[in-house]
């Protein structure tokens, strides 16, 4: 295939993936890597190069926007990018070593279960605790609402550490941002806001990324030739993605549709890694 | 900011906005330009990531990509873009470091620190390997 009509495919292949990640808040990587390796027979490892440098657009793009409204907490962020830095070094270390086709029965797994995760009923609860390591970190905090400031508290933050730190390196291993694995450590064992930990984690992902790019730059896994229309794709799309979201009523159809595809290209990887095609 | 003299949290997020959106900005025009001189001159090769075979030599280390730019080379300023999208987020973290410092934050000021260390430590082992 040409590099023109190569480059083409990939363009327009990773706009709808930046557009659905968006959408459904999974993020682009999770459909743009079975694009690139199932659909256009492309190595796992330049897949994952492209797709880390997506990851870090995406989410400084869209973090710019909501660190401005002033609903991301930027202390829970920080405190936490110790884990997500450190895991996504160690995940990027262990791409160095992991053979490609057990890499696709991972990437396989982490994809069912973000799958699982979108569809989840979310349940919020407001706490007021007083943990006393959040109160050390000053991780309490407010958030604006549309009525009016909503003051909320953290809990178990020694575990959401634990978590983030797993989130860290299944990042850096699949160049994926894992926002999945980030909102489950914040909402559901921290108890963070729904709203926080979302704009949060998307804060968090551009820095998590950076830390395994460095690794992934010095080892020729980001080509340029082939990292240039996935970025800019996945960020076009994404950016419309944002704007479908701020006018659409409700995403619950997408999300059932998004999850099947997903799961179809989950299962996909994980016999291609088990057949050792890829 | 007249009468206000606590640099606060407020402060600090509308810095941060700005970082990231100026830092996407120009590494994507960058990215853009790299990509149309590399299509222009490359556009009929042969595109082939099946085998993992690294990236080219000129575009692998920063004396080569500097030689590249200078040479309109297009995926050496492709590289060049990327790069300053991996440097978005890091700068982020230099700016919260002296948000932190004029909030006199100490704890955060050193939490920063310890994840701007963690990310020099990466540039170090892959050069290492």
């Amino acid at each position: 295939m040409s590099v023109i009509v190569f480059t083409l495919i990939i363009l327009v292949g990773s706009y709808f993936a930046g557009l659905l990640g968006s959408l459904t808040g999974l993020g682009g990587g999770v459909v743009l890597i079975p694009l690139l390796t199932i659909g256009l027979g492309v190595n796992i490892h330049y897949a994952i190069g492209a797709s880390l440098v997506s990851v870090i657009a995406t989410s400084s793009g869209s973090a710019a926007a909501y660190v401005k409204e002033g609903i991301t907490n930027i202390r829970i962020g920080m405190f936490l990018e110790i884990a997500t830095t450190a895991g996504a070094l160690v995940g990027a270390l262990l791409a160095l070593v992991i053979h490609a086709p057990v890499i696709a029965i991972i990437f396989g797994v982490i994809l069912i279960f973000s799958a699982f995760m979108s569809l989840r009923k979310k349940s919020e609860v407001i706490l007021q605790d007083e943990d006393p390591w959040a109160q050390k970190l000053k991780l309490n905090s407010t958030y604006p609402t549309s009525t009016g400031v909503v003051k909320y508290g953290v809990r178990k933050v020694g575990w959401g550490f634990v978590m983030m730190l797993f989130a860290g390196v299944i990042s850096g291993l699949l160049g994926i941002g894992s926002g999945s694995l980030k909102v489950v450590a914040m909402d559901s064992i921290m108890r963070v806001p729904f709203k926080v930990s979302t704009t949060t984690s998307n804060f968090m992902i551009g820095v998590t990324a950076a830390a395994s790019a460095v690794v992934y730059l010095q080892r020729g896994y980001i080509d340029p030739g082939l990292s240039m229309p996935v970025v800019i794709g996945v960020l076009l799309g994404a950016l419309t993605g944002s704007k479908i979201l701020v006018r659409a009523k409700s995403t619950g159809w997408l999300r059932w549709v998004f999850a099947v595809i997903v799961t179809v290209l989950a299962v996909q990887m994980i016999h291609k890694g088990l057949t050792g095609e890829i | 900011m007249v009468g206000e003299p606590k640099f606060r949290d407020v402060n600090m997020q509308a810095v941060l906005g700005w970082v990231l959106r100026i830092g996407v900005f120009v590494s994507m025009i960058v990215v853009f330009i790299g990509g149309v001189i590399y299509i222009y001159r490359h556009g009929h090769s042969i595109a082939d990531y099946h085998d993992f075979k690294g990236v080219p030599q000129f575009v692998h280390t920063i004396p080569g990509i500097i030689h590249g730019i200078a040479t309109l080379r297009g995926r050496a300023i492709i590289q060049a873009g990327i790069m300053l999208l991996i440097a978005t987020p890091v700068i982020r973290i230099i700016f919260s470091a002296f948000g932190f410092i004029l909030e006199r934050d100490w704890l955060y000021l050193s939490i920063t620190l310890i994840v701007l260390a963690i990310i020099i430590a990466g540039i170090f082992t892959g050069s290492a390997g």
